[in-house]
């Protein structure tokens, strides 16, 4: 029992000091999703929550700035405009109707300030004679009638 | 082809069903030509995975621009080395390599064991048979790769066509390393697959003894190696291709490739307990269900998109049944952990806090917590979202804030565990097996902390490197000191005849020394620096001992892109060095852009210089540089740790001058040999 109790307490104390470490990093770390949408409907306290947003980029709305990128996010027929202060350099697949995901906090003047940016160019092969090929691809061994 | 390779991956599903149904027949009827049927049926749909495998890469070979998974991942111009990597750089494609992959490793079980272990195999091909109708399911029926381009007309009727090229291969991927990263990572992956099933076969089965941890550990061993390489690639390809100075990011897809390496390596540790002590048989067998649970579900997070990642953006319709195999996997491990409980009881207990069991008890633990804060942090958004509403992500700080203490934790039963004995150690062989170590870590450490470094857990890490390595070396040097007294040849022939008498035990040791290697790189992490700045022509910039000139840019068209090129010279000390050249390139197809990091790597420092684009107003190119220390461990490291377990996977040298018979289980035949001379060479010096 005695031995029991020495390894129960070597286990307990690792865990606990582990599992507080892990709280002091969630606190430090968490980020909130939200839709452009979203961010009207928020109340005052979450609008100054770390936050990550992600929507596609408006057409022409890249300016780069000395010492930052503007540019505007658009989903769900809402517009964010968004600037990019970090010191990492923009994804080679952050270009005009990019999918991003930005990080960062929401400006009391509705600019996100971004600190990290993601991207994804959107698929191409989409664009095939005759319109959209994703729903129309059809699977060879199963021909339809033909 | 598509047709052929559509109808072979029908068949293979075929196949796999009956080696599944006839395998749980015949494991019933225990009728010996229905289990040699189900055996030989196992082995077909592997012939006929390959088959569909082959027929796929022949399409990318032959530019067939009628087949929609080769118009969006391959072009013309595309070199054949990377129509090669097309391959598995989609959904569809991945998960038919899976399957190919899946495939080899289980042809190779089936053929290694046809004529052995008759009474646990049957269990173990039904195991493995419904893996693959798993994965055989989604590649004929959810995401064919064979799909042909079609569109339907006025009257509905489909008419195919074919494009004059493809759309080329995500520029990312255009990379050496992408070419072998994936294929090393789902090797490990797939691998995990056979410990599984033979954990599972041999707990239905009843299968006597710790027979199946004997017969498996090679398995186990092959695929932990994959899948440390694999972790390795991607965290250099990471490096040097995304350009953002780091090798890890805590990406939800590279977490999910750590956390099977995590239970995996538990595991490979605390078979020991169960093999020496006949102890923690439950605990094996769920940290190899859990590996398995969790390598599947690396998959689907990799394919997914269910949390967004670098790799994964896109939702796919892949989720649900990802899901349900696990629920299905998950329900059948737990019912056959009931039904046979009984067969897992323990032999022994544990003796003494400071023994070898305590040591890999805590190990274990260690490596579970780790597991269990990457996993919880990697699913926070998902599981946030389902019980708050609100999506919430964790970032770097929580990963780190765990787990740094956590690794140092594990480095320090790196140096401890090894040397502790079974059941209970005295204070005696403590001082002797610790004492010059421990004397040489503390004083490195302080000799680092008058020297000027004050980063916590970085000189912590090198005290503990400098214990682990001296206790590894001393170990060396004691072994190969009485084959020495005995032979009378070199120490390093005596240490290399002592690693080859007990492969298992001393190439172990050298993965030791690969891991003290990466952790004395990740170390190097709390010192980086970097600079940022737009060059004129001529303009110099300093970081570091090294000067930066940009003395030129140019434009050098090649066949599938463009590069835009930066002619940087880098002096030290005002003494010219070298050229560096860090390009952009710009894909012509797709019209996607690829960075070039040029680096100068040494051990002491990597120097990291990316052409971070072109400043819009003033119209100059941007430099970033980066100055990482000691990075150049960490690959060395990776290397060491592959090496050690290729070392740990040759037979023990005696063994092999008495030419083991070859239908000998060839996991078994090394043990005895493995305790014995390892208890003798113990007696020398003990």
């Amino acid at each position: 029992m005695k031995k029991q109790a020495k390894f129960g307490i070597g286990i307990g104390i690792i865990l606990v000091a582990l599992a507080f470490l892990a709280w002091l990093g969630y606190g430090e770390s968490k980020t909130y999703y939200h839709t452009i949408a979203e961010l009207q409907t928020l109340k005052s306290y979450e609008r100054s929550q770390r936050m990550r947003v992600g929507g596609t980029v408006a057409v022409g709305s890249i300016r780069r700035l000395a010492g930052r990128v503007d540019f505007v996010l658009e989903g769900e027929g809402k517009a964010l405009p968004v600037s990019y202060a970090g010191s990492d350099p923009l994804p080679d697949t952050f270009v005009d109707k990019s999918q991003a995901l930005v990080e960062g906090h929401l400006g009391a003047d509705g600019q996100f300030a971004a600190e990290h940016v993601q991207a994804k160019c959107a698929s191409k092969y989409e664009a095939a004679p005759g319109g959209d090929v994703k729903g129309a691809a059809a699977s060879s061994s199963q021909p339809s009638s033909m | 082809m598509d047709v052929f390779g559509s109808f072979a991956l029908l068949l293979a599903l075929a196949c796999a069903v009956y080696a599944f149904v006839g395998g749980i027949a015949a494991i019933i009827t225990r009728h010996p030509l229905l289990v040699k049927s189900t055996r030989q049926a196992g082995m077909a749909t592997c012939g006929l995975i390959f088959l569909a495998t082959f027929s796929l890469v022949y399409l990318f070979f032959t530019d067939n621009y009628s087949i929609a998974y080769v118009v969006s991942h391959s072009n013309r111009d595309l070199s054949t080395f990377y129509k090669v990597a097309a391959l598995w750089s989609g959904m569809e494609g991945s998960l038919l390599f899976w399957s190919f992959l899946l495939a080899v490793y289980v042809l190779s079980v089936l053929i290694a064991y046809r004529n052995k272990n008759g009474e646990l195999m049957p269990y173990v091909g039904v195991v493995m048979a419904g893996v693959q109708i798993f994965f055989l399911t989604l590649n004929n029926f959810v995401e064919s790769p064979f799909k042909a381009l079609a569109v339907p007309g006025a009257d509905g009727v489909l008419s195919y066509f074919t494009r004059a090229d493809g759309n080329g291969l995500n520029p990312l991927l255009q990379y050496p390393e992408m070419v072998i990263h994936p294929p090393n990572l789902y090797s490990g992956y797939t691998g995990f697959t056979i410990p599984f099933a033979f954990a599972l076969g041999a707990l239905l089965a009843r299968y006597p003894g710790e027979k199946w941890i004997h017969l498996t550990r090679k398995w186990t061993m092959i695929a932990w190696m994959f899948q440390s390489l694999g972790i390795m690639l991607g965290a250099h390809w990471a490096y040097a291709v995304l350009g953002w100075g780091g090798y890890w990011g805590w990406d939800p897809v590279e977490n999910a490739s750590l956390l099977p390496w995590l239970t995996g390596t538990a595991f490979l540790h605390s078979v020991m307990m169960q093999e020496k002590r006949g102890m923690m048989k439950v605990w094996n067998v769920w940290l190899v269900f859990c590996t398995f649970l969790l390598c599947i579900m690396g998959t689907f997070l990799t394919r997914s998109g269910v949390v967004s990642s670098v790799h994964a953006f896109a939702q796919s319709n892949i989720g649900p049944w990802f899901v349900a195999f696990m629920g299905i996997t998950l329900l059948v491990c737990f019912g056959a952990y009931l039904k046979n409980r009984d067969y897992l009881a323990s032999e022994n207990h544990l003796d003494s806090v400071v023994s070898r069991e305590s040591s890999f008890l805590f190990n274990n633990l260690l490596f579970l917590v780790a597991c269990i804060a990457v996993l919880s942090g990697t699913l926070f958004p998902v599981f946030s979202e389902w019980f708050t509403g609100n999506r919430i992500s964790v970032g770097a700080p929580y990963f780190n804030r765990v787990n740094i203490p956590v690794g140092l934790l594990i480095l320090f039963l790196t140096g401890v565990g090894p040397l502790l004995a079974w059941r209970k150690t005295s204070t005696e062989s403590l001082k002797r097996n610790f004492g010059w170590p421990l004397l040489i870590g503390v004083v490195v450490g302080a000799v680092a902390f008058v020297l000027g470094f004050r980063e916590f857990f970085s000189v912590v890490c090198l005290i503990l490197c400098m214990f682990v390595a001296s206790t590894i070396l001393l170990e060396f040097y004691r072994g190969a000191k009485v084959i020495r007294a005995r032979s009378g040849a070199s120490y390093p022939a005596c240490a290399i005849d002592l690693t080859m008498r007990n492969t298992r035990r001393y190439g172990g040791y050298v993965i030791h020394i690969g891991m003290v290697f990466v952790f004395i790189g990740l170390s190097g992490a709390a010192f980086n620096r970097d600079v940022q700045k737009s060059m004129h022509m001529g303009d110099a910039m300093q970081i570091g001992p090294y000067t930066l000139v940009l003395q030129g840019v140019d434009t050098k068209p090649e066949r599938n892109y463009t590069a835009q090129r930066m002619l940087v010279e880098v002096l030290r000390d005002n003494k010219p060095m070298m050229m560096l050249f860090p390009e952009k390139r710009n894909f012509l197809t797709n019209k996607e852009n690829g960075t070039m990091v040029a680096i100068y790597s040494t051990l002491k420092e990597d120097l990291y210089v990316v052409f971070a684009g072109i400043d819009p107003d003033a119209q100059l190119p941007v430099i970033h540089a980066f100055l990482n220390p000691l990075v150049k461990w960490i690959w060395f490291g990776g290397v060491t740790v592959v090496f050690g377990t290729l070392i740990a996977l040759l037979p023990n040298r005696r063994s092999v001058l008495v030419l083991a018979p070859a239908q000998q289980p060839s996991a078994v035949h090394p043990l005895p040999h493995a305790v014995t001379s390892s208890v003798a060479l113990r007696e020398g010096h003990d």
